[in-house]
């Protein structure tokens, strides 16, 4: 019998008070100072103690006790899982605010809401990853969706970055909706919230088999889960939001929340549900083919971007997605190596995005990266390795992502859907590669003005080496991914 | 026993009878009131049943926020409610049959739950009077999560002002220490106006 106290959620009640009391902070140095829309300074006090906030979580989630604890009322439970993909989520917000800092400053959005806005919402993140029962799952989600909200209308001025958040905001609504009203169904047929009381029901030698309420019930929660995690059919709001949030935003929005609903997807379906594989699998494999099919051929024809990322997004998401759908343990693990690798290019990524500047206002047109090599060779390679890694080449990072979650596909007798994976990653890398191309055999265009922020240039430097350096030491990964996967097999 | 039974069947006539008007009255404003009327019968039928935290909660979130707030907008609104509500009372033959189908559904629900073996899922505490039972249950067992809807909360309230608080730099603004400090002999010029000429 685990303990029962609060302890396991250290790294969150820190966040918690820290969030508090920098709001107040933020208040207080916000009125002294603010003689126009935006003065930036309580901004430039706020930001750099979220990002140190953040950093101190991560490191207690590493260094708590592993052995598994459920937390007061039982709604979240600490145990390997919950401790990797904490530590990944907390230095994932941190890294994306190290990035976006000067961005905010250019656009002149840098209020000090918006790190506190990332703070809880990666509050709500690292509650996720350790829910324990449908009303943690519920509340925690809740708390990650609302401050990204907010964070897609930031910039209140621009028609676009409004659009992005009332869309973000009606299709979030809807999607809670179709979560809360599942889990109201499993809850009716099983009576109970908790998911050791749901596995202990639907295990092996349960009494009753399965009823056809709590399977239709769990169908709706995938459904609201797909639609946090942007796949197919569920990612119609993807597209318009990366591109109409302000790229702040969009940076913060790619990497750790993505982690954080798949951590969330896979302890539900391999916690309560385990024993129901074959139900569950049907739906995930149709939202992996669906995804990798669609962001594959959708992103062929963009223009803009962070459209194109946005797309790229879905296609990995469903290439993560063929890793769950294996519904084994060697399958959960290539998942979680996958996003691991994924978040790492695309907060990389991201750093280049950021650095498109010229004549004071950021860019965003792929044709923009014209002759880039000619004016920044370092920004140049940097963006291609990570298009290379993202297109799944051999030896960076990105290729072993993808070759693990095949592979596990494939020992689950799923080969087709690897197959089909291989197909669909074959014609994304038509895109990936056409800005290597832009970059280094086009004429150049205007050259971007140099990234003034050391934020943005450590964040994209050390993403490239890590895709570079995946290859020599992958060992960390893969032991992280292993201690997350075993804490979960029963 | 028979006056409890007496104010029971007062409490939901008035309920019924607010509940028809909110939709039969002509002006809006009238429609909110009987609500609100509505609402104050159903908080004393709960009351009547035991459930007096769900009559506090009625009265004081629905009657003291939500109806309010219908009623600030519906007086804001310029819209001509009348126009939109004509030929309203052609439908009510069609209305009348949903709500007779309804109803017979109700009673079926009803018996059958007056009719039902007692649950033990329904057991009570026995000498907790419901608003403490919930109390211990919510700051007890579900403490977290219902720290993490304060937190929800407190977001919402930072997303409302990040994106609507507009600080003007150019409005002019009261300031009373100035106004307080303001000496005639700075303020106010005394000029001879000729006659016939203006200023």
């Amino acid at each position: 019998m685990p303990a029962l106290d609060l302890v396991p959620l250290l790294p969150e009640v820190v966040l918690a008070v820290a969030a508090l009391v920098l709001l107040l902070l933020g208040a207080a140095s916000e009125r002294r100072t603010r003689t126009s829309e935006t003065s930036g300074e309580a901004a430039a006090i706020v930001t750099p103690l979220v990002v140190a906030a953040l950093l101190v979580a991560a490191v207690l989630a590493a260094v708590l006790d592993k052995t598994p604890g459920l937390v007061l009322g039982g709604h979240f439970r600490f145990d390997g899982f919950a401790a990797v993909l904490k530590v990944l989520v907390l230095v994932a917000a941190a890294a994306s605010l190290l990035l976006v800092s000067s961005y905010q400053e250019d656009e002149r959005i840098d209020r000090f809401e918006f790190p506190l806005l990332a703070l809880f919402s990666a509050i709500g993140m690292s509650l996720m990853v350790s829910a324990e029962s449908l009303l943690g799952l519920y509340m925690a989600l809740e708390l990650q969706s609302l401050p990204l909200y907010v964070m897609a209308a930031f910039q209140r001025d621009r028609l676009r970055a409004s659009e992005a958040g009332l869309k973000y905001f009606v299709l979030g609504a809807l999607a809670s909706g179709m979560l809360l009203y599942g889990c109201s169904l499993v809850y009716g047929f099983a009576g109970t919230l908790a998911f050791s009381e749901l596995a202990a029901q639907f295990g092996p030698g349960a009494p009753q088999g399965m009823p056809i309420g709590v399977l239709v019930g769990l169908v709706f929660v995938i459904a609201g889960l797909a639609f946090k995690l942007a796949a197919v059919p569920f990612h119609m709001w993807t597209p318009d939001v990366y591109e109409g949030a302000p790229t702040s935003t969009t940076a913060f929005l790619a990497a750790a929340p993505k982690l954080a609903a798949l951590g969330l997807a896979v302890r539900l379906l391999s916690g309560p549900f385990a024993d129901w594989a074959p139900q569950w699998q049907q739906v995930i494999v149709l939202l992996a083919v669906a995804s990798m099919l669609l962001g594959a051929f959708a992103g062929l024809v963009q223009t803009n971007i962070k459209r194109l990322m946005a797309y790229s997004g879905i296609a990995n998401i469903g290439f993560a997605l063929v890793g769950v759908a294996a519904g084994t343990n060697e399958g959960i693990e290539a998942a979680l190596v996958y996003m691991i690798i994924y978040i790492v290019m695309v907060l990389g990524a991201f750093g280049c995005i950021l650095a498109m500047r010229r004549e004071g206002r950021y860019v965003e047109e792929i044709a923009e990266l014209a002759g880039l090599s000619q004016r920044r060779p370092l920004m140049a390679a940097a963006l291609a390795l990570l298009m290379f890694s993202l297109a799944g080449i051999p030896p960076l990072a990105g290729f072993f992502g993808k070759y693990f979650v095949f592979l596990a596909a494939v020992r689950a007798d799923l080969v087709w859907l690897a197959v089909l994976g291989l197909l669909a990653s074959v014609v994304a890398a038509y895109y990936y590669l056409r800005i290597v191309k832009l970059i280094y055999f086009d004429p150049a265009a205007e050259p971007f003005e140099p990234p003034a922020a050391p934020g943005l240039q450590i964040v994209t430097a050390l993403s490239v080496v890590f895709v570079l350096g995946f290859v020599v030491v992958p060992g960390p990964v893969f032991a992280a991914a292993r201690l997350a996967a075993a804490a979960l097999a029963r | 026993m028979t006056a409890e039974l007496f104010v029971w069947w007062m409490l939901a006539l008035v309920a019924i009878a607010s509940a028809v008007m909110v939709i039969a009255a002509k002006n809006p404003v009238h429609s909110v009131l009987f609500l609100i009327l509505c609402f104050f019968n159903a908080a004393g039928m709960f009351v009547l049943i035991g459930a007096e935290f769900l009559a506090m909660i009625l009265v004081v979130v629905y009657v003291g926020a939500v109806a309010v707030l219908f009623l600030f907008v519906v007086m804001m609104l310029d819209i001509n409610f009348v126009r939109l509500r004509e030929g309203f009372l052609n439908y009510l033959p069609v209305g009348a049959l949903v709500g007779i189908v309804l109803l017979a559904e109700l009673v079926l629900v009803g018996t059958s739950w007056a009719l039902r073996e007692p649950s033990p899922v329904l057991a009570t505490v026995e000498g907790l009077d419901n608003t403490r039972a919930l109390g211990s249950f919510l700051y007890t067992e579900h403490f977290v999560v219902f720290q993490i809807a304060g937190l929800i909360l407190l977001v919402a309230i930072i997303g409302a002002i990040a994106l609507t608080l507009r600080q003007r730099v150019a409005v002019k603004r009261q300031d009373i220490a100035r106004q307080v400090h303001r000496r005639p002999a700075e303020t106010v010029t005394l000029v001879r106006v000729e006659t016939g000429k203006g200023v």
